[in-house]
């Protein structure tokens, strides 16, 4: 069963259609790469998926303990509540708050104490606020950043601020997970370290992962399949092997070395 | 690390308990009298104003320009209720009632205009705040222009005290959950914070609310101790008023607020009599502030106790090593 | 009937003033995102200009008008770059603190020198104290002065928004302005024009109003100075005919309330009007709706 089916998923801005008809569909468990040259939309994509953007036409399918929901069109928040969560291209922590409470920012939406007990600070608040300080330090500890998690997040050093990220979207508690090229900017030895952990986190959490990416050793070596698109459509969907020998995709990158990876 | 927490609980109120105590007893002994007494009710009431604001506007990062229409929702509630009922809990109800229609104001223009963002949401609340004061100017029950005089006088120096700490001690508790960081992380990058599951349309309209309901406070103080209300009170000079408090104190730093109230406060009782060059002083700090330290007095830091346990320490290192 | 024509001549009048006012507002704002309170204070500074230039200097109404927009020319550059210009790459908000602040150390320094009383204009002599008579309606020659002001002056903004090079220069500043940069454009010199004809029209506005309202105060320019952005709001901020769509609609709207409601409320109505078209359409009648990027 399909846990996110995508089906004839369209955005147009003004004349401009940044993702024409994309229909993918993705199995519980499975680690799934988008790929496609500069501009290609997979980051609309990913705004369509996470209800930053309202799609054209189109729908989207979260499929949870056999019960389906269409999610397209629905407040980003209320997407994440669903159980998709998901992290940014350009990094969007809360740059002037500790690694800590970025954490526990993502963890509100599973609190459950009210106004009254947060204005007194009432038993519940206590019990509730050192639950999730526990749970926020289990996370931080996957990734290492236990230590810094007094530090603000806009001091650490660039690549732990997109564990950071990971970390932020893992509290949410998803069931799907959108990365959205993780490992930009990371040296191959970090790119290595984070894939990885992308393979550990996705065991543990039993997480569906939907991975955008311009590292091409990444997708290939993790991804179970891998959609390509290209002009706002995709233009191909396989297995890594497939993708390598695919004319089409390679006409699409023409110039960028997707055989060499 | 309970204990922790439970000693400097015990710090804190014992701090709070011996300003209390040592303003009361200057009071008593008459070395505050009634012109410094009005001073220091000014203080309290524009902390509590300050300190609202700023949950809106530092924390939430909700440019509001209309604190002083909520405030004179409070003030007005409170004093024609009072009128009615002179007695204590006439007061009493009076301004929890202030306080909970202007929260509930404070909901209803929330609601829509809170989608709107910084700039176009600033000009918002001041023409909510604009139309607040013109209903006032014409209602029969508030006298219109000539204003509300002779409101039963309830508020002392322990009420004001009391009241100021209470809406401190909330709103920074409030600051200190999970539903306070919800709102800091709208201020922080809303688009994340959507993203992460914050509603954040329900956690600024809570923020605004809540806001708007110590600004109540704030007016039924100001009511009651004063006793005499009226519209021009409580035009746009005041929003700036408190807008200067927040700004100076630091976006988002409580302590920076109540500093920057008791100096405003010293400020403008020495140029009490020049009221012209005190708004020329206001608005050089404005624009002197913005271009040379945006972040205010305090930035987005707080004073706390182990602040002024660090500073004795130091001094005292300092003063063995000479 | 004829009252609803006098009144439609008179929403026209005032509206022209607003528009006036609005322009100064839209153009800033196109330009650097900014809501430029101060502008509202302009336009009182160059009410008192023409006063002055009246009074003590004796001037007849054309030339006092040009040095009252002369001067404002000069102050609005001046504010640009004193308080604006070092505020470039800080926060929005900032930016709107220090606007505030302007504004109010305009509106009181001003009261600190000329006093807060309000002062009445010289008598308008000759032509512009006529009246006409069409039909059964009255037509002041200052409301043919105003409305014959404000279209040549529009006229002339439009030509040079659109025919001459520092107009382009502003349309591609407002749009990108760091591309506008890449081309060759001198954005700063560019900016500081936006406000030098903004602040122009503003002070026009002032002396228009002086001799149509005949009594200026140092805080004359807050209330209109609103209403003239919820003007510049309503048309679609940013976009220069939205102003004058915008001006002339809150001018109307105005006069009707007073004309036919309760007076009382006539500043409240134009607030309502503010919250109810940012709510319903924030981008305003002209304007397109944006979005954030991700």
């Amino acid at each position: 069963m399909a846990i996110l089916t995508v089906k004839d998923l369209t955005k147009s801005f003004g004349g401009l259609t940044a993702v024409s008809k994309v229909n993918l569909e993705l199995e519980q468990g499975e680690l799934i790469g988008l790929i496609g040259p500069n501009g290609a939309g997979k980051t609309t994509a990913f705004n369509l998926l996470t209800g930053v953007y309202e799609p054209t036409s189109g729908s989207i399918t979260l499929t949870k303990n056999g019960v389906s929901k269409e999610i397209q069109g629905m407040k980003p928040y209320a997407v994440c509540k669903d159980g998709l969560a998901r992290t940014f291209q350009n990094i969007r922590l809360f740059k002037d708050l500790t690694v800590l409470d970025n954490v526990r920012i993502a963890m509100n939406q599973n609190v459950k104490y009210g106004l009254i007990s947060s204005f007194l600070h009432l038993p519940s608040y206590l019990r509730a606020e050192k639950e999730l300080e526990r749970k926020s330090i289990e996370l931080l500890k996957i990734f290492h950043l236990e230590g810094k998690k007094d530090e603000l997040a806009r001091n650490l050093p660039y690549g732990e601020q997109r564990h950071l990220e990971i970390v932020r979207a893992l509290a949410t508690e998803p069931s799907v997970l959108l990365l959205d090229e993780p490992a930009a900017g990371m040296n191959p030895a970090e790119t290595a370290q984070l894939t990885d952990l992308i393979q550990y986190i996705r065991k543990q959490f039993k997480l569906t992962i939907l991975l955008i990416e311009h590292d091409m050793s990444l997708v290939m070596k993790i991804c179970e399949r891998i959609y390509v698109l290209d002009y706002g459509q995709v233009i191909a969907n396989g297995t890594p092997a497939e993708i390598r020998t695919n004319k089409r995709v390679i006409e699409a990158y023409l110039g960028e070395e997707v055989d060499n990876a | 690390m309970k204990n922790i927490f439970k000693h400097s609980a015990l710090q804190k109120f014992i701090m709070i308990l011996i300003t209390y105590a040592a303003i009361q007893g200057l009071i008593s002994a008459g070395i505050i009298d009634d012109y410094l007494q009005a001073t220091l009710a000014t203080i309290c009431i524009n902390i509590v104003l300050a300190v609202s604001l700023n949950l809106i506007t530092g924390f939430t990062g909700q440019f509001s320009l209309g604190h002083a229409g909520f405030m004179s929702i409070g003030a007005y509630v409170c004093a024609i209720i009072t009128i009615n009922n002179p007695t204590a809990v006439g007061f009493i109800m009076g301004i929890i009632a202030g306080a909970i229609a202007a929260a509930l104001i404070g909901a209803v223009v929330g609601l829509p205009t809170l989608r709107l963002r910084g700039d176009y949401l600033a000009i918002a609340t001041l023409g909510m705040a604009e139309i607040i004061k013109i209903v006032f100017l014409n209602l029969e029950i508030t006298n219109g222009a000539a204003g509300l005089q002779g409101i039963p006088q309830f508020v002392n120096w322990t009420w004001m005290f009391v009241f100021t700490v209470a809406t401190v001690l909330i709103i920074t508790n409030f600051l200190k959950s999970s539903h306070g960081r919800a709102c800091i992380s709208i201020r922080e990058d809303e688009i994340a914070a959507e993203s992460m599951g914050i509603n954040t349309t329900k956690y600024k309209v809570i923020s605004f609310t809540l806001g708007a309901f110590f600004a109540g406070i704030a007016g039924g103080l100001y009511a009651s101790f004063f006793f005499f209300l009226k519209p021009d009170l409580f035009g746009f000079l005041k929003s700036v008023d408190v807008l200067v408090i927040v700004v100076l104190g630091g976006l988002g730093s409580i302590s920076g607020s109540i500093i920057a109230a008791v100096l405003l406060a010293v400020i403008s009782m020495f140029l009490q009599s020049f009221s012209e060059v005190r708004m020329i002083i206001y608005a050089l700090l404005l624009i002197i502030l913005m271009l040379f330290r945006p972040q205010g007095l305090m930035g987005s830091k707080e004073i706390s106790l182990s602040v002024f346990k660090k500073l004795g320490l130091k001094s005292k290192t300092r003063k063995e090593e000479s | 009937m004829e009252n609803f024509l006098q009144q439609v001549i008179n929403g026209i009048s005032l509206g022209s003033i607003y528009a006036l006012i609005a322009l100064g507002y839209t153009m800033v704002y196109g330009i650097i995102k900014l809501i430029n309170f101060a502008h509202c204070d302009v336009y009182m500074l160059g009410a008192y200009i023409g006063y002055f230039c009246m009074t003590s200097l004796k001037l007849g109404f054309f030339p006092s008008m040009v040095i009252a927009m002369l001067v404002c020319t000069v102050i609005g550059v001046l504010i640009e770059k004193i308080a604006y210009k070092p505020l470039r790459n800080a926060t929005r908000i900032a930016v709107l603190i220090t606007a505030i602040g302007v504004s109010l150390f305009i509106e009181y320094g001003t009261m600190f020198f000329v006093k807060a009383n309000v002062r009445a204009y010289p008598e308008m002599t000759g032509f512009l104290a006529k009246s006409f008579a069409v039909g059964g309606l009255k037509i002041t020659a200052q409301q043919i002065l105003i409305v014959i002001s404000t279209i040549i002056l529009m006229a002339m903004l439009q030509f040079i928004v659109k025919k001459t090079k520092v107009g382009k220069a502003m349309r591609a500043v407002s749009l990108d302005k760091d591309a506008a940069e890449l081309m060759g454009i001198n954005v700063n010199s560019t900016i500081s024009f936006t406000f030098a004809i903004g602040s122009a029209l503003a002070g026009a506005a002032g002396v228009l109003v002086g001799i149509y309202y005949n009594s200026i105060d140092p805080l004359m320019g807050v209330i209109p100075g609103l209403k003239a952005f919820v003007a510049a709001v309503f048309g679609g901020i940013g976009i220069i005919p939205g102003a004058m769509i915008g001006g002339y609609f809150i001018g109307t709207v105005e006069v009707f309330v007073s004309g036919y409601g309760n007076s009382l409320y006539k500043d409240a109505v134009v607030f309502a009007i503010l919250i109810l078209i940012l709510i319903v359409k924030p981008a305003g009648l002209l304007g397109k709706n944006t979005k954030e990027k991700v």
